[in-house]
């Protein structure tokens, strides 16, 4: 696979990430992200990881990089599906992921990034 | 061993007569407790690998490669026996059983040469003592590993997740929260939120005895962990003890919110949910 | 642990990002076979993708050796990491947490050895640097 697709749905852009991804592929997705962020006016990314068995420091890294990249162009990220394993692995690698919303799978995400969403416009 | 050694030879070619003769002798020793014919296979399997071992290892050297065959056998049947209840001692005795059979079976083959037989009978008694320690000291760490089982298990079935609401868990912690007991307590409550899709868990601390660094620290991985999978904690239970501990200890809880009681925490959990309680109608006196 | 015997062993290159991916994927078959739970095989899969991808990008490339080790019956997955890098100049600083270097690319030895149950690391500055971690079941 040469690059991770990145799927619109509706304001918001959704990632699946695979098993394995090595750092070319990750740093390749960090661009594209940005680029789809700004070129589809999206509101939000919803990355889903529940497909990884395991996250490591540089993914973790990965995740925040991607979470304040789309912070500064005005969308929010959520992170959804992360194992128990994972959750507990990350924890004591010392890595919280700061800056980063998260939720149990991408509907629960929607749902919250709905919520947000419509709370930001209420707003303004 | 010595090249002259009879012991690989007797081994060899009387080793079924000598398997008879131990199994009768164990379950002498035993008085006929151990009459299981579970034994013959990993005793026979013995047998035959102590040959190679005593012709091409040191008895020295128990631990090395030669006798990897050996100690194959001997941990097998050590954990086997010990699943089924035995003791170290009863399963050590299994082996030392071995004597009495070798010590005839020389005595038979050697016959009048009294300093020959003497010697044999030494490296095979240094051989069985081998055998029998390292048997004791599987079947020790074997009855370790059991018993190690049963406190995980205990430990499972004290740290129950409990569902008070669509959405919202509650973890009643009894007893100290130590390392082993917190990762327990992680992956019960990461279950749960993941077979529940809740998003609120209140952990209930009213019966931790004592919350010093270490305690809250194990406290906040685990709201941690929760918040990666997208549950916020409510850390509930907190005595004016503990509120002073804390606070003269430095710990510092970030942002995770506390209440005094379950009651409290719940009823916070039921407003982050958009959720509420509201009193039924009165109920009416049915008399008159 | 002294008096562990080896049962098996393998040696694998870390050069690349490719390679690190086949290490964790070794790894993780290694420890699903000893029976390891999902939380601990999560915790070696993950300090054994830190090492390898340090190996990668900070010793220049390496080896991993993988090795499945047995002591009185109890089983464990070692892993050493070797390369012929730079070497860490201050191995207690590199150790401590949220230490990073360069471009904000913290080592993760420290997080790495939280998740093992024993970790060694030698380091010399021009000759390089070597892991051993294991992980017991």
């Amino acid at each position: 696979m040469d690059r991770i697709p990145i799927l619109k749905m509706g304001p918001f852009l959704l990632v699946t990430i695979q098993v394995d991804m090595h750092d070319q592929l990750a740093m390749t997705l960090q661009e594209d992200l940005a680029e789809k962020i700004v070129s589809s006016h999206a509101r939000a990314v919803l990355i889903d990881i529940s497909a990884l068995d395991m996250v490591d420091s540089f993914m973790g890294r990965m995740l925040g990089t991607i979470a304040s990249t789309s912070r500064i162009l005005d969308a929010e990220t959520v992170v959804v599906g992360m194992r128990p394993a994972v959750a507990i692995t990350l924890v004591e690698l010392g890595i919280s992921l700061p800056g980063v919303r998260t939720a149990l799978n991408v509907e629960k995400g929607m749902d919250l990034l709905r919520a947000s969403v419509n709370g930001a416009e209420r707003a303004q | 061993m010595d090249a002259i050694s009879k012991l690989p030879l007797i081994l060899e070619r009387d080793g079924a007569q000598l398997l008879k003769t131990w199994m009768a002798e164990v379950s002498a020793a035993t008085r006929g407790r151990l009459n299981d014919d579970a034994l013959t296979e990993p005793a026979r399997e013995l047998l035959n690998a102590l040959p190679l071992a005593l012709q091409k290892g040191d008895l020295e050297e128990i631990q090395g490669p030669h006798w990897e065959r050996v100690r194959e056998v001997l941990t097998e049947l050590s954990r086997t026996q010990t699943q089924q209840g035995l003791t170290a001692t009863e399963v050590a005795t299994l082996v030392f059983s071995i004597k009495r059979p070798l010590f005839e079976a020389l005595e038979q083959e050697i016959g009048k040469d009294a300093a020959a037989l003497a010697k044999e009978i030494w490296n095979a008694t240094l051989l069985v003592d081998r055998l029998g320690l390292f048997t004791t000291e599987v079947a020790l760490k074997a009855r370790e590993e059991v018993i190690s089982r049963q406190q995980t298990e205990m430990l499972e079935l004290s740290t129950p997740v409990v569902k008070l609401w669509e959405g919202i868990l509650a973890l009643p912690l009894i007893g100290t929260l130590d390392s082993e007991r917190t990762q327990v307590v992680m992956e019960s409550l990461l279950q749960e939120i993941v077979r529940s899709g809740a998003a609120i868990a209140i952990i209930d601390i009213t019966g931790v005895p004592t919350v010093d660094t270490l305690v809250a620290q194990h406290l906040l991985k685990t709201v941690a962990a929760a918040r990666l999978m997208g549950a916020e904690c409510i850390i509930s239970g907190i005595r004016p003890q503990i509120a002073s501990t804390i606070v003269h200890l430095g710990v510092n809880l970030g942002d995770v919110a506390t209440k005094a009681t379950l009651a409290d925490a719940f009823a916070v959990a039921l407003r982050r949910s958009d959720l509420a309680v509201v009193r039924s109608a009165p109920a009416r006196n049915e008399q008159g | 642990m002294l008096n562990s015997v080896v049962v098996k062993g393998e040696t694998l290159a870390v050069r690349s990002s490719e390679d690190v991916v086949k290490v964790r994927q070794q790894v993780r078959a290694w420890s699903v076979q000893e029976g390891m739970t999902l939380t601990d095989q999560t915790k070696i899969v993950t300090a054994a993708s830190e090492l390898a991808r340090n190996t990668v990008v900070h010793g220049g490339g390496g080896t991993a050796r993988l090795e499945v080790l047995s002591h009185n019956g109890r089983r464990g997955v070692r892993l050493t990491f070797e390369d012929q890098g730079p070497g860490i100049p201050d191995l207690q600083l590199a150790m401590r947490d949220g230490y990073s270097t360069g471009a904000g690319l913290g080592l993760g030895l420290s997080g790495a050895k939280r998740l093992c149950h024993e970790f060694d690391i030698q380091s010399k500055v021009g000759e390089g640097t070597r892991v051993i971690a294991t992980r017991w079941k």
